[in-house]
């Protein structure tokens, strides 16, 4: 008879990274290793003042007495931090003014990436603050976004330039001693990207950040942190792709959001960082903290993110609804191929009165793929009305993959209302043979299947981003696509 | 059109078809009837290709070849459907995007160029308001909260639009009211011509009042055990299956 439907799926779904080129390109880059000294110099190339100095060294210590959390899902060696490199730029002779002084063979980078970096891009009313390993080396449209009020620049800048806001805000919604990942974050970040939405301002654009891990054996630690003051409006997007290498590489950011009374921070993710070959060799382990607070009244934070990346995925965005009638929502998709482990999901936690959240989770595991949910909904014992509908599905395909599901419901006032769902499918060899009966291949099939599983979430993407999140799952799945 | 010859098919060893043979000429309707678990829906199955089933010994020949080598996206593209008995949903996936995806295959195949949107949902609205569906099922997903009406319905619309020349069809009938009966009949006497061939597969005698077969075949034991006209379905409905054991 004909080719086996499993088999198909099994070369369908161990298709070859698409992004995985490196960049000759000089590195200014520091020895391996971690301690005071290593933080001092990175704090001193960047002509950082003293109390941020200090803080590094804080969260250092702090980090120290800390150990790697064991609790997920994730299976991994153990990371030998002492053989990082904790600082990796590329070289530079001069501070540059325009696009024009940016190496040709970065810029050439970020094409094959396509990334949106020259000016034509305008047209799309994308703005891009593009990192290149540790150092931001181009930001677009700042005249624009300059004339709106908007700041929207690396972080190295906006500690240079606006100190006043990156002390007032910086480590309040992710306190250095969080988690193991944000104390070795908050100890060595090297950039990042910083956008301050004023009172009542739209962001005229999408802003847009790409991150890329070029250099071997860095770790990238970067930082953002976005406020909307009161009535503001921003939507952020960060893309992320790293080269191929058979090391794994590792990622450890930290993200912090703040919205003012009546502000709203809707933060889009598309990660496709080297997820490892078909064997399960090399790719990007991805710990990363991101956290929203809801400071103000009626305040929104929408977190929406495509996983189709990285060896492991540990990342859980939340959001601190503490203001009244504030909202949080967070839609994600993550697909786990090959010997990728995904241990994600998000956290809720209610503190003021009248809070409504929204989880919508898509995991898809194929190959070997390891899949997990980890939810937690928490309703503080003040905090009354509070809402919660938590969706969380998983598929598979194939039958080597996994999917596993945990949420936490932590309850403390009566009047809260809470409903979650969630569903475990195997890609139904129903629905294939359904699909192949209409003429359909095995290929286009899954494509169709799996877009169908994630509509709800690539609906809150961004537009241009929707299309571009739905290539990715092709191209994620599917060897002959893209 | 479709010979089936001494076919022994089943799950990995154990035979569920026993030396099946049938000719269906093209413009031919064949009514297949039987108990459950008779081997029915197999047959419909291993024509289209399934592959968790395995043809132990005999052949399938359609249109003068052998299709047992062939997948059943491949049997698709040359002309073979089938009426599922229970349609599987596919949430997400919007069924005017999904036939659109299927005719645009099938097109594809035959180095046809894809069928132009505007086109295409002309011809679909069209063919809901022959089966008596509104517009606004071109919104829903594929067989996604459908009632078991709509189900069948949708079905017959996807073998419209996709025009195959040899249609299984698996109990459309079972779960459709009268009213129902009558317009999906309708719609299938409509599409049947000299060159379309049918397998209708059913328990019942109803749909053969607006159904008229050309033969009716009696399957016991996955194998068939007697043939002949329309007035045998009449007989077994007087007489039970009792009376063929």
């Amino acid at each position: 008879m004909s080719k086996s439907t499993k088999q198909q799926i099994e070369d369908i779904t161990s298709s070859e990274y698409q992004y995985g080129f490196t960049t000759k390109i000089k590195e200014e880059r520091i020895p391996n290793g971690l301690n005071e000294e290593i933080i001092k110099t990175i704090s001193a190339i960047k002509n950082e003042p003293d109390w941020l100095l200090e803080w590094r060294l804080k969260a250092y210590n702090r980090w120290l007495k800390m150990s790697e959390p064991n609790w997920s899902n994730l299976k991994y060696p153990k990371i030998d931090f002492q053989d990082l490199c904790y600082y990796s730029a590329p070289k530079q002779k001069k501070k540059l003014n325009s696009l024009d002084e940016v190496d040709p063979e970065l810029i050439k980078t970020y094409n094959k990436l396509g990334i949106p970096l020259n000016e034509q891009k305008m047209l799309s009313g994308v703005a891009v603050d593009a990192v290149f390993d540790s150092v931001s080396v181009a930001t677009t449209f700042k005249e624009t976004l300059k004339k709106a009020g908007v700041i929207f620049c690396s972080f190295s800048e906006a500690v240079q330039n606006h100190p006043d806001l990156i002390k007032k805000y910086l480590g309040t919604v992710v306190p250095i001693s969080d988690n193991y990942y944000a104390a070795l974050n908050s100890a060595v970040f090297s950039d990042g990207s910083f956008v301050y939405i004023p009172k009542g301002t739209k962001c005229p654009m999408e802003l847009s950040t790409y991150f890329r891990i070029n250099a071997a054996n860095t770790g990238q630690f970067e930082r953002t942190l976005i406020i909307a003051d009161e009535g503001a409006y921003v939507s952020y997007l960060e893309g992320c792709t790293a080269p191929m290498r058979d090391e794994n590489q590792l990622h450890a950011a930290v993200v912090e959001l703040v919205t003012l009374d009546n502000a709203e921070i809707k933060y889009s993710t598309v990660q496709n960082w080297y997820p490892g070959d078909k064997d399960g060799k090399g790719g990007i382990y991805n710990f990363v903290t991101k956290r929203g607070l809801c400071k103000g009244y009626k305040s929104k934070i929408s977190w929406t993110q495509i996983e189709t990346g990285s060896a492991l995925t540990w990342k859980y965005p939340s959001c601190v609804l503490k203001g009244d009638n504030s909202i949080g929502e967070f839609y994600s998709v993550a697909l786990s191929n090959n010997f990728q482990q995904a241990d994600t999901g998000t956290k809720m936690i209610h503190i003021g009165n009248n809070t409504k959240s929204t989880i919508i989770s898509k995991g898809i595991s194929a190959g070997n793929g390891q899949q997990t949910y980890r939810g937690e909904v928490k309703v503080m014992k003040n905090a009354i009305n509070a809402r919660n509908r938590s969706e969380c599905d998983s598929i598979l395909i194939g039958s080597k993959s996994g999917a596993h599901t945990f949420p936490y419901l932590d309850i403390r006032n009566a009047s809260a209302k809470i409903e979650h769902e969630a569903t475990t499918s195997k890609i139904g060899e129903e629905q294939l043979f359904y699909c192949n009966q209409r003429g359909i291949d095995t290929e286009d099939a899954i494509a169709l299947i799996i877009n169908g599983f994630c509509k709800s979430v690539f609906k809150k993407l961004p537009m241009e981003f929707a299309v571009e999140a739905q290539k990715l799952m092709e191209v994620s799945l599917e060897g002959s696509v893209g | 059109m479709l010979k089936i010859k001494n076919l022994t098919a089943g799950i990995d060893d154990k035979n569920i078809l026993n030396n099946i043979n049938l000719n269906i000429n093209s413009g031919e309707f064949h009514v297949i009837m039987g108990t459950n678990g008779t081997g029915k829906s197999t047959l419909g199955h291993i024509l289209a290709g399934k592959d968790n089933y395995n043809v132990h010994s005999g052949d399938i020949i359609y249109k003068d070849k052998s299709i047992l080598d062939l997948s059943p996206d491949e049997r698709a593209h040359e002309g073979i459907f089938m009426s599922f008995q229970y349609p599987v949903s596919i949430p997400g996936v919007n069924t005017m995007h999904f036939l659109r995806t299927a005719v645009n295959s099938i097109r594809k195949s035959k180095n046809l160029d894809e069928i132009e949107p505007g086109d295409f949902i002309k011809l679909f609205k069209e063919k809901l308001e022959l089966i008596g569906l509104k517009s606004e099922f071109s919104k829903r997903s594929v067989n996604d909260g459908f009632s078991g009406g709509e189900k069948k319905r949708f079905e017959i619309i996807q073998m419209l639009l996709l025009n195959p020349d040899l249609i299984i069809l698996d109990e459309t009938d079972s779960g459709l009211d009268i009213d129902a009966i009558r317009i999906v009949s309708n719609g299938i006497n409509a599409f049947r011509n000299k060159n379309k061939s049918f397998i209708l597969i059913t328990h019942y005698n109803r749909i053969l009042n607006y159904l008229k077969p050309d033969f009716v075949h009696v399957m016991l034991n996955g194998t068939i055990v007697k043939s002949g006209g329309k007035e045998l379905a009449v007989e077994l409905e007087e007489k039970g299956y009792e009376w063929i054991k």
